[in-house]
């Protein structure tokens, strides 16, 4: 940080940091560093580094790679903003018993952070009166100097806020004493701040926790992102959902289905919905994600619902690729969104699971509608609704699908649509209910 | 007094208070096999004459005799059993569980009943209790039979209880004793001339009456017939049908179970109303020609058939239309219906037939199950099970497996005999995709394997990684193996390594390994490459294809084209390769972009600036030589980090730059290679051509002299390469680490940080702990190879699934993802 303010090396008066000595400092983040590299009465300028261990930084089994070796030692993030907030407490307070008044005056001041995630530095601390300057070293680090006339405290505090939020993570757990700590330095600024809203959201934004699921680690084993393999708790959000609900609920009580099997459960919207029906008596949910299904349990409140509503739910681990023959002698079945996130390869072994060995006397199935897809503003052309679809169909390629299994299977079927529908794409989403031709289960 | 049950029974005792049950059960039966409701109140109640407690007492022996039952245990109730519902209950846990519920009644007269009790302090209920079970007893002697007990023994004084020996006798479907050679001959429908061709074929003598019919075939040396039913119907000559194989069955020369038509045939004979159709009017026809006393034996013939039998020690199991393990030298209606007419949904198609349900699909047991019933177009084997109707009576052929050799013998049709009403492709029954069940892969599991004994997965493990298996894995019919993990060589004592080869050599040297290949470690992702001459797939570490659609065919395709001389040499349909695939960021962009090169950015952006900002302080004359060092020094590092991942980058183009270096021929149709020595797989693999393949440089090495082999470890990872693995030139298993990976000291500083190698940081890296990381290499290891030998075998998919799950499921155990 460097001032052109005369006589320069006031800066080390309102820091508490004497100009010609190198002082180091234990803090619970690292050992901070503060010298100055240049120390005139024209132009002084401080350097605060962090050293961090490594080694240190990371503890406990089931960790992946990506949390031994990471950008935390090298770039600003919440390591340095704690090592900011204990070297230059005083500073920040804007206290300072020999030069109050310049304490309380806004001073030139520039600002050379040489590695920070950039993306939102320009937005976030250009309405704070800085000229931000960025050189980018790749796609998410970038060297940024801010430039402006501001007051040492203010500087400071904006830093202390900023430099998460444009990390974006935490490297503790966020406690509640957080939002005292923000409210404190953000005082003055933060209120008028036009994304005051992005900013306490990241700001308190939880980190994910250390212990990882055995789902990341073999994401590690495989060299890919853990969110590649972890979606199945993401639900697109489209206002359709509800609609989607309705409509199922209403094929489950025209079929006169009691006993139904929510089949790709997630985090158990439907079953929610199912369970305020009493005459739902039994109500099976299973998923593939075991994570999904305690999220399921937990919106449920399975651990405090009464008996007679608690034994009408199961929940289990299961999946539609392998025949499962718990899952038989039930009224009906719902693939909500489901047949989407399964390979085109593997659907003959769902039809062979869902059909011939559950083989429930009623079949409902919803799939997105692909033709309807350009009318969803938001939707780049060409993309599909989640990332971890498979395919979309268009209502004729859904058809061919399920008649086919129809014909194979010895159901029959008819379709139906969801949601606003457009004259030449149909709804977005459409509906195949089966019904077993037999009378029997 | 012998009283006859079957070797697999419910024993109900019937009898009073008193009447000598528990002491005839103690002297007849083993004390496990005895299921007493005194003992069953008293682990309810803490008190067994508390009648109270009887209904909690009931639901719990009725739950353990059900558990016996389906286990195959003789089970024997000690209850007085005097009451209808009573023993109705026993009598459903017996049919549940598919075996026959016997009673023995201990008809004892009243006053010895009395005189037993009044020796019992705890039994003070008074003598209108007795007499009330005692004339519930009379009242129930005469409908036991009626009321389901298969035999019912009653023991009328006591003299007559302390004389009875039980005698266990054989279930008529237990043929045990029979062990074969076999010839199983699929459904013959009446088709006489194809059968009498058939048995020539299979070197039977047809014997001949004075009108030269058909009555009887020797067959050659120890070998026996089994008919798997439908002998009747449809066919142009069911009657000389039968009287070939009733001489055959009566002569001890063959076998025969009964299918669904002899069934409908006897009802029909006996007079019963039957609706004639599917062909039996032909048989009526038929038969009506011939005389009286031959309807009569065929008849008796047809009526006398068992619906199932096991044969040769329970490893063969032959019924009309197969039979899933839970049945298997069981009896009750029920196993009989599924013997006669299969798994049925109980609906119609548009033909009127019934929908059937794909049972051998779910088939799981060891015993081989042949059958007939369902017309398919050829015999073939699902889970070691074999349909053999062929369809001869349709103009298809007629079909025998000779047991154990499993050859398939056949012959055409002569003609067309029956035409349907249905065409012909309608009553195939259409094969089912390989279909896995849950209960393959979840749960607990213990995986017999040859190089190990028993793995054990647990069931955490299991759910872990059936949500990758089943949302991210190839069609499981092409996932045949996944490779095993491995673990790095013990973490050397050097100041400036953390991994060198001394220790991997050592390590052989005292394993009793004498020589060791020495393999260049390519640094790319792990592929394993399924070549079929038609298909395949080329997937990860964790059975995800490595490339979709059509550039995964395109690359498929040109390996195939590269193989062909190895389809020839090995005569096979497919081989199955391990392999290296180059570069590292084909596969892992995400990774390498979000991680790695995020590193390297914020290193290189930050440390170069700290130490400009520190020797500026240090002219000034501030003391920061210290800092300024170790900056300097973390500044370096950062850079030789980024040149080591960098150098395992490239830009592909499509499959442009994408480049394969196989290791290992796993597996080709029938055999698999894991007891060769490694120069021969890399011998083999050579001849692999192409700018696609990339040879793998290799250096057998003299564990008792290493020198060689250390000097090249150090020329290969100071020209930049990733390091090498060590294995055991001849390949071996079991106990001995399968190969160990010894890494470069630049590699290493991708996976523990660009400033591993200061000396603070080495000396607490080096506590890592291998263990559970062997521990694992090795149980993979021997997963694959059993997934490997069960392919060679050509055994169920499932058995295979099984073991390639569970290397998955291993793979999902936390260690520490930097060894």
């Amino acid at each position: 940080m460097t001032t052109t303010h005369q006589p320069a090396t006031d800066l080390g008066h309102l820091l508490h940091k004497h100009p010609d000595r190198a002082q180091s400092f234990t803090t619970s983040s690292g050992v901070a560093h503060v010298f100055y590299p240049k120390a005139t009465n024209e132009e002084c300028t401080v350097a605060l580094l962090l050293e961090v261990d490594p080694i240190a930084l990371v503890r406990g089994p089931g960790s992946t790679l990506t949390q031994y070796v990471n950008d935390r030692p090298y770039a600003a993030g919440s390591l340095l903003t704690v090592a900011l907030g204990s070297v230059f407490r005083t500073a920040m307070n804007g206290r300072s018993e020999s030069y109050p008044e310049l304490a309380n005056t806004p001073i030139p001041l520039v600002i050379r952070i040489p590695a920070l995630p950039h993306r939102l530095a320009d937005r976030l601390f250009t309405p704070l009166g800085w000229t931000v300057e960025i050189t980018e070293h790749g796609e998410r680090h970038g060297d940024v100097t801010l430039t402006g006339t501001v007051r040492l405290s203010d500087a400071l505090k904006h830093l202390y806020v900023l430099l998460p939020v444009l990390d974006g993570g935490k490297h503790y757990w966020v406690a509640a004493d957080e939002v005292d700590k923000l409210l404190k330095a953000g005082d003055g600024w933060l209120s008028q701040h036009p994304d005051k809203e992005l900013i306490t959201t990241r700001y308190l934004a939880r980190k994910r926790p250390l212990i990882t699921s055995a789902l990341e680690r073999l994401a590690d084993v495989d060299e890919v992102e853990p969110e590649e393999l972890d979606n199945a708790l993401t639900e697109p959000k489209i206002s359709l959902a509800a609609q989607r609900k309705e409509a199922v609920i209403k094929a489950l009580k025209q079929a006169g289905a009691q006993r139904v099997l929510d089949l790709g459960c997630g985090g158990g919207a439907l079953l929610r919905e199912l369970v305020k029906d009493p005459g739902f008596t039994e109500i099976h949910g299973v998923d593939v994600s075991a994570k999904a299904l305690q999220e399921a349990a937990r919106k449920l409140h399975l651990d405090r619902l009464d008996d007679r509503r608690r034994e009408r739910i199961t929940l289990r681990q299961s999946a539609l690729t392998y025949a499962d023959t718990a899952l038989a002698g039930y009224d009906a079945a719902v693939l909500m969104e489901v047949v989407e996130h399964v390979d085109p390869s593997r659907l003959p072994a769902l039809e062979h699971s869902v059909f011939t060995v559950a083989r429930p006397r009623t079949v409902l199935v919803t799939t997105p509608n692909v033709e309807y897809n350009p009318l969803f503003e938001t939707l780049p052309e060409g993309q599909l609704r989640h990332s971890d679809h498979r395919f979309e169909w268009t209502r004729a390629e859904f058809q061919e699908w399920a008649d086919g299994v129809a014909e194979r299977r010895n159901y029959t079927v008819s379709y139906v649509p969801i949601g606003p529908e457009d004259a030449d794409r149909g709804a977005p989403t459409q509906m195949a209910v089966f019904t077993s031709k037999g009378g029997k289960n | 007094m012998e009283l006859k049950i079957p070797d697999l029974c419910l024993v109900v005792l019937v009898g009073a208070s008193g009447s000598g049950k528990s002491t005839f059960a103690r002297r007849h039966f083993l004390p496990t096999q005895v299921l007493s409701s005194d003992y069953f109140r008293g682990l309810v109640s803490d008190d067994e004459n508390d009648q109270s407690a009887s209904a909690a007492a009931f639901d719990v022996l009725h739950y353990v005799a059900g558990k016996r039952l389906e286990a195959g245990k003789v089970t024997v109730v000690d209850a007085t059993n005097v009451q209808a519902p009573d023993r109705a209950k026993l009598i459903e846990v017996a049919k549940k569980a598919n075996v026959l519920p016997v009673a023995i009644v201990l008809d004892t007269p009243t006053d010895v009943c009395l005189k037993r009790n009044a020796q019992r302090p705890d039994r003070d209920f008074g003598a209108h209790v007795v007499k009330r079970h005692r004339s519930a007893l009379q009242r129930s002697l005469k409908y036991l039979g009626k009321e389901g007990f298969k035999r019912v023994h009653v023991l009328r004084s006591e003299s007559d209880v302390d004389s009875a020996t039980i005698v266990y006798e054989r279930l008529l479907n237990d043929l045990r004793h029979e062990t074969g050679p076999f010839d199983v001959i699929g459904d013959v429908h009446g088709c006489r001339a194809e059968l009498e061709e058939l048995l020539t074929d299979l070197g039977y003598q047809v014997q001949r009456d004075d009108e030269g019919r058909a009555v009887d075939a020797i067959p050659p040396g120890s070998r026996k017939a089994v008919f798997v039913g439908d002998l009747v119907d449809r066919g142009p000559d069911t009657p000389g049908v039968l009287r070939l194989v009733m001489g055959m069955v009566g002569n001890g020369h063959a076998l025969s179970v009964r299918g669904n038509h002899e069934e409908k045939l006897v009802r029909a004979l006996r007079g019963h109303k039957v609706t004639v159709q599917h062909g039996l009017e032909k048989s009526l026809e038929q038969l009506a020609h011939e005389s009286e006393e031959f309807r009569r034996a065929a008849t008796k013939f047809c009526d006398g058939l068992v619906a199932h039998y096991v044969l040769d020690g329970g490893n063969l199991v032959v019924a009309h239309a197969g039979l899933p393990e839970r049945y298997h030298g069981r009896a009750s209606a029920k196993v009989r219906s599924f013997a006669l007419y299969g798994d049925t949904t109980g609906e119609t198609d548009e033909y009127g037939m019934p929908v059937r349900l794909p049972w051998a699909n779910d088939y799981r047991g060891n015993a081989m199950v042949l059958y007939g019933h369902v017309l398919v177009p050829e015999a073939e084997w699902i889970n070691n099970t074999m349909c053999l109707e062929t369809g001869v009576v349709f103009g298809g052929k007629l079909t025998a497996l000779r047991y154990p050799e499993k050859e398939l013998v056949s012959v055409k049709a002569h003609e067309v005999w029956y035409a349907n009403d249905r065409p012909l492709e309608t009553l195939v029954v259409q094969r089912e995709p390989d279909v896995l069940a849950l209960s393959d892969v979840t749960g607990l599991r213990r995986i017999e394997t040859s190089l190990l004994g028993a793995v054990t997965i647990r069931a955490e493990q299991s759910a872990s990684a059936l949500e990758v298996m089943s949302r991210f894995a190839i069609n499981p019919h092409d996932l045949l193996y996944l490779p095993p993990t491995m673990a790095p060589t013990a973490t050397s004592q050097r100041d400036d390594v953390l991994e060198h080869p001394d220790e991997a050599f050592a390590e052989y040297r005292a394993a009793g390994v004498a020589q060791v290949i020495c393999e260049e470690k390519h640094m790319g992702s792990r592929a394993v490459l399924l070549v079929r001459k038609e298909g395949g797939a080329i997937y990860t570490r964790t059975g995800r294809a490595f490339f979709d659609g059509a550039l995964g065919d395109e690359l498929l395709d040109r390996v195939r084209g590269a193989a062909k001389p190895l389809f020839d040499e090995f005569s096979t349909d497919w081989l199955l390769i391990d392999a290296e695939l180059m570069p590292w960021n084909a596969k892992a962009s995400g990774l390498i972009r979000e991680q790695y090169a995020a590193v390297g950015a914020a290193a290189g952006g930050a440390l170069p600036v700290a130490v400009e900002a520190l020797e500026a302080a240090k002219a000034r004359g501030i003391d920061v030589t210290d800092l300024l060092a170790r900056t300097a020094q973390r500044s370096a590092n950062a850079a030789a980090y980024r040149a080591a991942y960098e150098r395992y980058c490239w830009p592909t183009d499509g499959l442009e730059g994408v480049r394969i270096a196989p290791f290992q021929l796993l597996a080709v149709e029938g055999r698999t290679f894991h007891d060769r020595s490694h120069l021969w797989h890399l011998e083999t693999l050579s001849r692999l051509e192409g700018p696609l393949f990339q040879q793998t440089r290799h250096l057998v090495v003299d564990t008792a002299d290493p020198a060689a082999g250390v000097r090249w470890w150090e020329e290969l990872t100071e020209a930049g390469g990733e390091g090498m693995v060590v294995k055991p030139l001849a390949n071996l298993g079991g106990r001995v680490q399968p190969g160990v990976k010894v890494r470069g000291r630049e590699y290493l500083r991708i996976i523990y940080g660009p400033d591993y190698t200061s000396p603070e940081n080495l000396s607490r890296l080096r506590k890592r702990s291998l263990g559970r990381k062997r521990g694992l290499a090795l149980r993979e290891y021997a997963l694959g190879i059993e997934a490997l030998e069960r392919v060679a075998r050509g055994e169920p998919l499932w058995r295979v699934h099984e073991c390639v799950f569970g290397v998955l499921a291993l793979e999902s155990e936390p260690v520490d993802p930097r060894l």
